[in-house]
């Protein structure tokens, strides 16, 4: 594993993502009201690129006419078949412990930091008043 | 006409590394005017005036979106603009190209048949016809026209599939799994009579006409139901066709059922074939076991692909119907595309991956 620097933190805003190429891997960086995720680009179903899904929430019910929504913008679709996925995690929604998206992690770094190293920045330059969005690949 | 050259030799390069050949591929209107170059002043009037008098497409049916807009995949919007399944150069990016397909069957899903007024359905059926011919087989000669007719006219239906038999842009007459009355019916004998002499097969699409509820229990209440029920349709179809003498009476028909699920006709055959067993003479049309028509003149197109819980079984369904009832298909630009590189998740040998993705399709469909 190796760190990544692959986008200042305002190039991807709270409900955004970006596809971004690390070490020959696609993997789509999704910012969650601050918080960022890093998902492989395939669907494990059928390959589907799942940085073009769109992020909805849960709908659930515990009885016939009871209905819940939750998790709004946390939840990944498939762009081609639909499948659900936590975004945080990468796990499907129906067979969360069997399907999952690969799933990398992503943290925050001030430019200075990363500057100094062990971070790799070979996809964004890299200055110290920035701060930047980080994938462990 | 004759095949363009460059289609030949394009041909000859694909089959190095095993072309496709994908039965099912859903084009799309890139402006709601798109046909009128294709229709009479008479009908252009007509249709600016009253519009279609519809009994309900498939397509068109549904008062939400259908699970995703335009029923379809939400990477296949074109990024020039227009509707998925319009743009042809999209389309040779994101599928011809992408999977190396030989050849593509269209299929519209337009609505052309579904018009109550006959000579309406007519003039629709006949413009979407030129319209495919020139706006996407001739700009990509991989891709191949279905002959779209009013099959509750067969008439005008036998002289719109005779303008075009013989045209190297057509591969196919396209018939919907609803119809007005089951299809064996011999009201619709004259479409068979002609595809059987043009030696053009019949792609049987699930949708077509809703004169009655999509399922035999009643109107489905969710998408996920109404998904599902077209899978009856098919079956329903297949039963008439075999049971009223068709095959008997045109044995060199061919009919390629798509989108209407396979794993079914295994149990099909096995119930038809115990029925016909005690109650042959009630239909003495039928000389031989009804499944035995299923494994000579009936296709299965395998998307949506059936996705066992085991992969294997997908196998030994395979195996059931027959390794060269199966034809490929993909249906894009829908959102239930099925990849031909993962929708199949057990392993074939190398002989199966050239019947089901080239071989079985080329002993149906006639591309000249």
């Amino acid at each position: 594993m190796s760190k990544h620097a692959v986008a200042t933190v305002a190039e991807i805003p709270p409900g955004q993502r970006k596809l971004v190429t690390v070490r020959g891997r696609s993997i789509a960086v999704f910012n969650l009201d601050g918080e960022f995720f890093g998902l492989f680009n395939r669907c494990p179903h059928q390959g589907g690129p799942m940085c073009e899904g769109i992020l909805t929430g849960l709908i659930e019910s515990d009885e016939p006419g009871n209905y819940k929504y939750s998790r709004k913008g946390e939840i990944l679709r498939c762009p081609w078949h639909g499948w659900e996925f936590d975004v945080r995690t990468g796990q499907s929604y129906c067979e969360p412990e069997r399907v999952q998206v690969r799933s990398y992690p992503v943290e925050v770094a001030p430019g200075e930091r990363v500057v100094q190293g062990p971070y790799v920045a070979e996809t964004v330059p890299v200055t110290v008043e920035q701060e930047y969005v980080v994938v462990d690949v | 006409m004759n095949a363009p050259v460059d289609v030949l030799e394009r041909r000859a390069d694909a089959e190095a590394k095993l072309g496709i050949i994908d039965c099912d591929i859903h084009p799309s209107m890139k402006s709601p005017r798109a046909l009128d170059p294709y229709l009479s002043a008479r009908w252009r009037k007509h249709l600016t005036e009253y519009g279609k008098f519809n009994c309900g497409i498939y397509a068109d049916r549904g008062t939400y979106p259908r699970f995703s807009p335009a029923t379809s995949r939400r990477d296949a919007w074109p990024p020039g603009g227009g509707s998925p399944g319009s743009d042809v150069p999209f389309m040779r990016e994101q599928l011809l190209d992408a999977y190396n397909i030989a050849y593509g069957v269209l299929e519209p899903l337009l609505g052309g048949n579904t018009s109550r007024n006959l000579d309406e359905a007519a003039a629709l059926c006949s413009a979407m016809n030129d319209w495919q011919a020139h706006d996407f087989v001739e700009p990509e000669p991989r891709l191949r026209a279905s002959i779209l007719v009013p099959q509750d006219d067969p008439e005008a239906s036998v002289k719109e599939i005779e303008k075009r038999a013989g045209d190297w842009r057509f591969a196919q007459i396209q018939l919907g799994s609803k119809t007005s009355e089951p299809l064996g019916r011999r009201r619709y004998w004259p479409i068979f009579a002609a595809a059987q002499a043009n030696n053009l097969s019949i792609g049987l699409h699930i949708g077509g006409t809703q004169n009655s509820a999509p399922s035999a229990g009643g109107w489905p209440q969710f998408y996920i139901e109404d998904h599902h029920v077209l899978v009856h349709s098919m079956q329903s179809q297949a039963a008439s066709l075999i049971l009223e003498g068709v095959f008997e009476t045109f044995p060199n028909l061919k009919i390629c059922l798509i989108e209407g699920g396979f794993a079914w006709a295994p149990s099909l055959g096995w119930r038809l074939d115990a029925h016909w067993a005690k109650m042959r003479d009630e239909v003495p049309q039928v000389k031989r076991p009804p499944s035995e028509y299923m494994r000579t003149n009936l296709w299965f197109a395998t998307q949506p692909v059936e996705e066992p819980e085991n992969p294997e079984d997908l196998r030994q369904v395979f195996e059931w119907i027959g390794w060269d009832r199966m034809v490929y298909s993909s249906d894009y630009p829908h959102w239930d595309f099925d990849d031909p590189k993962h929708a199949f998740r057990f392993k074939m040998t190398e002989q199966e991956e050239r019947m089901l993705f080239r071989d079985n399709a080329l002993n149906v469909y006639s591309f000249q």
